[in-house]
């Protein structure tokens, strides 16, 4: 049988806030335990939540930035459970009335189209603390410096049909929060946690098949497994006549495997009320329009931008837009290396290659868009031949020199480009390969192509690396054929 | 409106409280009781009365993103039952 995949997302966004979201406490990562915990995270008696403005002002402006209709007046609610990392016995979180309402976001897919994903809400909540299961005498540790750090969780409608388009929709996602600057996008330290929520059904139908969800994946590849391998479960059962239970699941990476975590029948009934230690948050039109007003350029716009301005094709466009520090990166080294095509050409060919093989950030990076348009410069005015720039941009990234024009002139790169001394250089060296010649010029098109390499080297052995090699090829063709 | 054995259950399993078939018995009465006060509740016209989410007519203030709370761990861990390594320690939970 033909199947349908139905996929929804709920996506975990870490907010950027220095402090939390009801407490002054730090939210910085890799503190020691607990010595970011203050009393208000610890649930002590006597204490009130105060909520922090920026995780208004970052969801107000999420919002904006998916086309979604800002909640004027959001209610915090309690979301009760028991568990040893969330002291106060509830998650305070919005329900009814959440800050975001219905939206959207489009994806590009791989086939060059764009498909249209609607996000049903998205919703401010604190995060919880963390529980430690490694052997404390056969107790749990619990750090509570993460708890009551700020979230948004956006929630879409099921509107993906394939890992891809959830995938697409995941990157879409990292990339607009991140440019928004509301959140780091580290996934490695749980930033950004997605929940996929799959159905099948049949080819045709409409009713949606029942559905499990699958928790707190953090990268996007293990998201990506983890929907093939659930998918390929709920088909295998359905093919052998059996049925899908609804309930939530865990995927683990390491071994492509998923194991129920609770049913819907033990599914907990969170008994959600307004929570009485908190006020309805009323933002009015001018607040909402000031955060419109401060909003950064939005990957989309950028790529447009990006096009028109420097003549980009799409794919390096969007490449280059997703990211904002690299997309900064691109528009200074354009800047100043005159020649866009070339900047981008560096920054997403040898820059990003270095970056990935040294698992580094673009801000880590030891170049800056100064030297890299320096660098942009020196190729496009024939300065420096490929091979010269790749030795430049080493020495630059090893820190071995920081001006671009030292670095020549130390190593001695200086192309040379006058064509009365390379000339005179082929002249000298064809002089002693007159049996080549000969076997150039009986040779076929095809063949002469080949022997051309037989003098190349020779000549730029004798101009100590630093002819021009397509002056050189022009010079020589221009011998040899006659 | 009644309420039934198994919902006083069910709600003690939620709020984790032990309830022996005597508390049962007298829980079953009082949220009983409660209950019919909602019936009452629930049988005024409420047309064109939006849901209250609290009960002062008031907004929320908010606060500045700041960092305003230092780190007083030894303190907080002082009073609690068990810690190590500064993590608090509780009975093995692993769901």
């Amino acid at each position: 049988m033909q199947w349908d995949i139905v996929i929804g997302l709920e996506i975990h966004v870490q907010l950027a806030t220095k402090s939390k979201i009801f407490s002054g406490s730090s939210t910085a990562f890799g503190a020691e335990p607990n010595t970011q915990a203050s009393a208000v995270d610890l649930a002590m008696p006597g204490t009130l939540p105060v909520p922090n403005e920026q995780a208004f002002r970052d969801a107000v402006m999420f919002g904006l930035a998916v086309n979604a209709e800002i909640g004027r007046r959001s209610v915090f609610e309690r979301k009760n459970y028991f568990y040893p990392d969330l002291p106060k016995g509830y998650q305070t979180t919005q329900l009814a009335e959440p800050i975001v309402g219905p939206g959207h976001v489009d994806i590009e897919l791989a086939d060059g189209s764009s498909k249209r994903i609607r996000i049903h809400h998205a919703h401010l909540e604190e995060d919880a603390g963390k529980s430690l299961h490694e052997d404390f005498h056969g107790m749990s540790g619990i750090d509570l410096n993460r708890a009551g750090t700020p979230l948004i969780e956006v929630v879409t409608e099921p509107d993906m049909r394939s890992a891809e388009e959830a995938v697409a929709f995941a990157k879409k996602l990292h990339s607009l929060v991140t440019s928004l600057g509301i959140c780091d996008g580290d996934m490695s330290q749980g930033s950004m946690r997605f929940d996929v929520n799959i159905s099948l059904r049949p080819k045709g139908q409409d009713a949606y098949g029942t559905r499990t969800e699958t928790k707190n994946l953090n990268s996007f590849r293990f998201m990506e497994q983890a929907i093939h391998h659930e998918v390929e479960r709920q088909m295998d059962i359905l093919e052998s006549g059996g049925t899908i239970i609804q309930e939530t699941r865990l995927y683990n990476g390491d071994r492509n495997e998923s194991r129920s975590m609770r049913s819907k029948e033990e599914a907990n009934d969170y008994r959600y009320f307004p929570c009485p230690d908190l006020l309805p948050v009323v933002l009015d039109e001018d607040y909402i329009e000031s955060v419109r007003q401060r909003m950064p350029e939005l990957p989309d716009a950028r790529r447009a931008r990006f096009k028109a301005q420097y003549g980009l094709n799409d794919y390096d466009a969007s490449l280059l837009s997703a990211d904002t520090s690299l997309a900064n990166l691109f528009e200074s080294t354009a800047s100043h290396g005159k020649d866009a095509k070339l900047a981008a050409n560096w920054i997403l060919g040898e820059f990003s290659a270095r970056l990935n093989s040294e698992e580094k950030k673009v801000a880590e990076a030891p170049v800056s868009g100064e030297h890299l348009g320096a660098l942009v410069l020196r190729i496009a005015d024939n300065t420096l031949s490929s091979s010269g720039a790749k030795k430049v941009f080493e020495a630059l990234w090893s820190g071995e020199g920081h001006s671009v024009d030292a670095i020549i002139d130390a190593q001695g790169l200086k192309q040379v480009s006058d064509t009365g001394a390379l000339e005179q250089i082929v002249d000298d060296v064809l002089a002693g390969m007159a049996d080549q010649i000969a076997q150039y010029r009986e040779a076929d098109e095809k063949k002469r192509k080949k022997l051309m390499g037989g003098f190349m080297g020779p000549l730029m052995k004798a101009s100590k690396g630093q002819g021009n090699p397509k002056l050189f090829t022009e010079i020589l063709q221009r011998k040899l054929e006659g | 409106m009644a309420i039934s054995r198994d919902d006083i259950e069910k709600v003690a399993l939620l709020a984790r409280i032990q309830v022996d078939d005597a508390q049962a018995a007298a829980l079953e009465q009082d949220l009983g009781n409660i209950l019919s006060l909602v019936d009452q509740l629930q049988a005024a016209d409420t047309t064109g009365v939006e849901p209250m989410a609290h009960p002062l007519d008031a907004v929320q203030r908010l606060r500045p993103d700041e960092v305003t709370e230092g780190n007083q761990r030894e303190r907080f861990q002082a009073i609690a039952p068990a810690t190590e390594d500064g993590l608090y320690l509780v009975p093995k939970v692993i769901e």
